[in-house]
């Protein structure tokens, strides 16, 4: 990789970006300020959703799983932020723990603090259950499931689905019926469709179904769970405008997402995971053209446009992460300092979490 | 023809009165990668159940390497079964959740007849070919990501040295590194067996890096 990133301004939030030439390099004790990388006119507004510090663990019989360790992230409200990551590096059960729907052997710390409309914040980690299935789930984060075949109710139409979600959302009886319309060709499914039962529906047509149930309470957060797995590209190219056009209409959207080519497409920021954490966040154009963490560039490099190879070596076991960078033993710039944690300092949520990114310097 | 190749010709294929393949013809020749393209619903996934000997078709007819192919599954006997193997989109569906992966590499060879310390080793070399360390070998499929499960169903796939191998959407679950990984063991497969290969994507930029030559299927015919 060739520094060819330019210092140019990047709509920043309350962090600022250092350039390529300033020398900020991101070492443990001096990190470089933390970007938070939110998308133009949304500097120094609070985010929708602030996550501080989340840090899921499951215990098993004889080991512990490190699933999310220390996640610092922000959604603005417009804003489409994608988590990108591959398969077992914990980016589903961010979503899962962010609706409270982890399994009982889970433990969750670190705050994820949500907006409501009237201003006042609910910390996710600690609401009751009570509290979060009356006033968060569907209402306030809405989840557009991974696998809409299994999420949908199969001994109902989609129109008593929807007209039922409606419902139970407020809308009176006559009411429901017009709005269920409404909701379901804002997702491009045709109304006779909706008198079908799920097994009717083709793989697309039950992902509309699914999207437009979680739009239906128009909750001004979506979590999307790798929402196109199984589609065709046409299908996938939709249902990923249907997330974008909801950011552009004032609403945020969290894409977990395996499929680099998904997030380039309608993403404003991405933040790579890798072995629970995550390890760089900046806004999409950047991110593709310049990465900084030796291991977003070694994704992309696997992507079939680029080289088409793979990260050498293997991800670590989630119940055996090293103590400091997990990605060292698989990255060729890994050093003696890697063997400590390339955390920035509390407070500042690391842009690029590691000692020898690729554009804010090379190591010495 | 009695050409060395994997090929459908004329073949028809319907279900519940919908015909989905109407008189397709396939060829696939030893060391080149087919790219098949379609729309949704074209049929490019039935096309390569017919040609991995898992759907006889209606009319029409299979051949390998010039013989033609009567039948389907358990019908045929295992030496020409075996020279076919096919990899499916989700691995999680095609495993037996209640073995180990090892086992389920395994299974092809057992089912076949293959001597138990046979089996476990050509297991063990296929595993590490696909880059699964053996920890993970004594693991069942829940334990283990859709990335290295597909290495497993990979392995299967290989155990019998297949002349043909399909890829119906096999790395679209799978991120970057894992898809990039896979491509390249395949290739070298490939390579080393002059074997030919189907792939069945929706992914442009994966069909114009690995398909030596592209087939497109017409949309499914109205019924």
């Amino acid at each position: 990789m060739t520094t060819t990133r330019q210092p140019t301004p990047v709509p920043s939030g309350t962090g600022t970006v250092a350039p390529a030439d300033s020398g900020t390099v991101n070492r443990a004790g001096t990190a470089a300020p933390a970007g938070t990388a939110a998308p133009a006119g949304t500097a120094g507004r609070p985010g929708l959703l602030e996550v501080d510090g989340l840090t899921v663990r499951f215990q098993l019989r004889d080991a512990v799983v490190q699933a999310v360790t220390d996640l610092n992230l922000t959604v603005h409200a417009g804003e489409l932020l994608a988590v990108v990551g591959e398969s077992g590096c914990g980016k589903s059960v961010l979503a899962h723990a962010l609706l409270g729907l982890l399994p009982g052997n889970a433990t969750l710390t670190g705050h994820a603090r949500l907006r409501r409309p009237a201003g006042e914040r609910v910390d996710l980690v600690a609401s009751s259950e009570r509290h979060l299935a009356r006033a968060v789930r569907g209402r306030a984060v809405g989840l557009v499931p991974q696998s809409p075949a299994t999420a949908l109710n199969p001994v109902r139409t989609g129109r008593r689905l929807l007209e039922e979600t409606l419902r139970a959302h407020g809308r009176t009886r006559r009411e429901a019926p017009a709005a269920a319309e409404r909701v379901a060709a804002d997702v491009g499914l045709d109304p006779a469709d909706l008198d079908r039962y799920p097994h009717e529906l083709s793989g697309g047509m039950a992902q509309r179904l699914a999207t437009a149930l979680a739009l239906a309470p128009d909750p001004p957060l979506l979590l999307a769970d790798e929402p196109t797995t199984g589609l065709d590209r046409p299908l996938v190219d939709h249902t990923l405008d249907l997330l974008r056009r909801r950011c552009d209409a004032g609403g945020a959207v969290l894409l977990i997402t395996h499929d680099l080519a998904a997030a380039r497409r309608v993403a404003d920021t991405v933040a790579v995971m890798y072995a629970s954490r995550i390890v760089e966040r900046r806004p999409t154009a950047e991110l593709f053209a310049a990465p900084a963490h030796p291991y977003t560039a070694g994704l992309l490099d696997a992507l079939p446009e680029r080289a088409f190879r793979p990260v050498p070596g293997h991800p670590p076991m989630l119940t055996d992460l090293p103590p400091g960078c997990a990605f060292a033993p698989r990255c060729e710039r890994a050093t003696d300092v890697c063997r400590t944690p390339p955390t920035p300092p509390a407070g500042t949520p690391g842009r690029v979490a590691c000692h020898h990114p690729l554009t804010l310097g090379a190591p010495a | 023809m009695t050409s060395t190749a994997l090929a459908a010709h004329e073949v028809a294929v319907s279900y519940g009165g919908r015909r989905v393949l109407d008189g397709v013809d396939l060829r696939v020749a030893p060391g080149e990668t087919v790219g098949l393209r379609g729309p949704s619903g074209s049929g490019k996934s039935t096309l390569a159940r017919v040609l991995a000997l898992l759907h006889a078709p209606e009319a029409g007819h299979v051949t390998l390497d010039g013989h033609r192919v009567a039948g389907a599954r358990h019908r045929l006997p295992a030496a020409v079964r075996t020279r076919v193997a096919i990899l499916f989109q989700s691995p999680r569906a095609a495993t037996d959740p209640r073995l180990g992966l090892a086992d389920i590499i395994a299974e092809p060879l057992r089912a076949t007849g293959t001597p138990e310390e046979r089996a476990r080793a050509r297991a063990a070399e296929l595993a590490d070919l696909v880059g699964l360390t053996p920890d993970l070998l004594t693991r069942r499929p829940h334990a283990v990501s859709d990335g290295q499960l597909q290495r497993a169903c990979l392995a299967r796939a290989l155990v019998h040295r297949p002349d043909y191998l399909l890829c119906d959407e096999a790395t679209a679950m799978l991120d970057a590194s894992t898809q990039a990984h896979l491509a390249a063991v395949v290739t070298d497969y490939q390579r080393q067996h002059a074997a030919g290969v189907l792939l069945i994507t929706h992914d442009p930029a994966l069909m114009a890096r690995w398909a030596t030559r592209v087939v497109d299927l017409p949309p499914p015919p109205q019924s």
